[in-house]
């Protein structure tokens, strides 16, 4: 079995499905970041809704994959959608809630009441506290939730080849099918690394998106 | 207020049960079930999905256990920061990667996909029974020596006791996945309920489709249930007063 001689000269056709894969990943958590982290904020206001909602999430994780496309199977159908790239993007998005939701909400409710009141008394507005103090400072751990989910997405979107979405699944299914060792190896090493890169990538900009304010809080506090 | 949040959340439970149920009625699934003959090919799968599910979940926890406290032991602790990177690493690579790696390498049918499922699920259960041991306080450890406690009496009635939530946390996550991973086994010759779910796809058969993907998501959804009751049953009391007192 020679997988790299595989991938050396299916190089092209390579690439192209690794960058198939990073787009529909990458706009799938785009769209999640735009939807979760308002309701994460939103629900730092209320326990009992911040319970149900997270509640909720949790539960919409349970669902194992491969059955959330077939039950969106046939609900998008009846708009002409039920295969291809629109479920699964519907699907990524709704697996990345849960990490999203439930970091901006622990990173918001984690802020020092102190330093929330200090920008009180600096004679902040709401917004203001929630833009120049908050966030910021929640932002690492939103970051966190963020690499969860992507690494999380990657593995989902290769089980998404099988409605059709594309993406590296496509070298899995397609090797499976033709029994061709090399085309599935290919398939399964490359989404693998893929994850692993991703995963290191947003380690690091978790790491360059922390405050300075933090970090040297932080040796101090050593 | 906060009143009128639970009503409204009760009506959108309610409705979407409704619809729910109006769609299984249109998409055919009824009529699907109704047939003596599919509901026991449902019911065969089943059976060979929970088979699968216990057979590789009843080694993992095992294998995970183990690792966890071994190297959660004085001896071999230096090296468990090394062996929880290779879990982290593991834990990256997509379920789908593993299950072809594993028919690759080992063929199809029921065996590879026993040993992919297993080699998933050790994952989480050896990184939480780790970093719940780890994570008991060294006070509580001291006292027990000096209660004149053996090593072996101090892991099961100190250590294990009172990491016991975090392992819970470990097993469910791993059985929960499992079960999801059990539905790609399909693909490599092993059944279960992924055959109703792909092969409906392939056909463009709703009807088919849904009568594997929503006995699934119940098999995961019960199994997350069952799993946090056991937790309520075995966590020791006196942890749990902690945590109500901490609230």
């Amino acid at each position: 079995m020679n997988v790299f001689d595989f991938i050396y000269k299916n190089a092209g056709e390579c690439w192209l499905l690794t960058l198939e894969h990073i787009w529909i990943v990458s706009l799938a958590l785009f769209l999640a970041i735009l939807i979760g982290v308002p309701i994460g904020i939103a629900i730092t206001r209320s326990e009992q809704a911040a319970r149900r909602v997270i509640n909720t999430a949790n539960v919409l994780m349970t669902v194992p994959s491969i059955a959330l496309f077939g039950i969106l199977l046939p609900i998008l159908s009846l708009i002409n959608q039920g295969l291809g790239k629109v479920p699964a993007v519907i699907a990524l998005v709704l697996y990345s809630q849960l990490p999203i939701i439930r970091n901006t909400y622990t990173a918001i409710k984690n802020v020092p009441p102190e330093i929330v009141d200090a920008g009180r008394g600096l004679g902040m507005s709401g917004w203001k506290r929630l833009k120049e103090i908050e966030i910021p400072l929640a932002v690492p751990v939103i970051i966190a939730g963020l690499r969860t989910a992507a690494v999380m997405n990657i593995g989902i979107a290769a089980i998404a080849a099988y409605i059709g979405a594309g993406g590296l699944g496509v070298l899995i299914q397609q090797g499976i099918a033709r029994v061709y060792g090399e085309m599935i190896v290919a398939g399964a090493i490359l989404v693998s690394l893929l994850a692993i890169f991703v995963d290191a990538g947003m380690a690091l900009l978790e790491r360059l998106l922390t405050p300075k304010g933090i970090k040297v809080g932080r040796e101090l506090g050593r | 207020m906060k009143k009128a949040f639970g009503k409204a959340y009760r009506f959108v439970l309610v409705v979407i049960l409704i619809i729910a149920g109006i769609a299984l009625e249109r998409f055919g699934v009824i009529q699907y079930l109704s047939d003596p003959y599919e509901l026991h090919y449902l019911l065969d799968l089943l059976a060979q999905h929970v088979w699968m599910v216990f057979v590789s979940m009843l080694m993992a926890t095992a294998l995970g256990l183990s690792v966890g406290i071994i190297f959660s032991r004085p001896r071999y602790k230096k090296y468990s920061g090394i062996v929880m990177y290779i879990v982290g690493l593991g834990q990256t690579i997509p379920s789908l990667a593993v299950i072809a790696l594993a028919m690759s390498f080992l063929g199809i049918g029921f065996k590879p996909a026993i040993f992919a499922l297993f080699v998933y699920s050790v994952l989480p259960i050896a990184r939480n029974t780790l970093a719940g041991i780890t994570a008991v306080p060294g006070w509580i450890i001291d006292a027990a020596k000096g209660m004149g406690m053996p090593n072996a009496r101090i892991l099961f009635q100190i250590e294990l006791p009172n990491a016991m939530k975090v392992i819970i946390t470990g097993f469910r996550i791993s059985l929960v996945i499992n079960i999801g991973t059990a539905a790609l086994a399909f693909l490599i010759g092993a059944g279960g309920l992924g055959e109703l779910i792909f092969v409906g796809i392939d056909l463009m058969r709703p009807d088919q489709l849904l009568a594997g993907a929503i006995p699934v998501t119940l098999l995961a959804l019960f199994a997350d249930y069952l799993v946090e009751l056991l937790g309520l049953v075995i966590v020791p009391r006196g942890l749990r007063i902690q945590e109500e007192i901490g609230k």
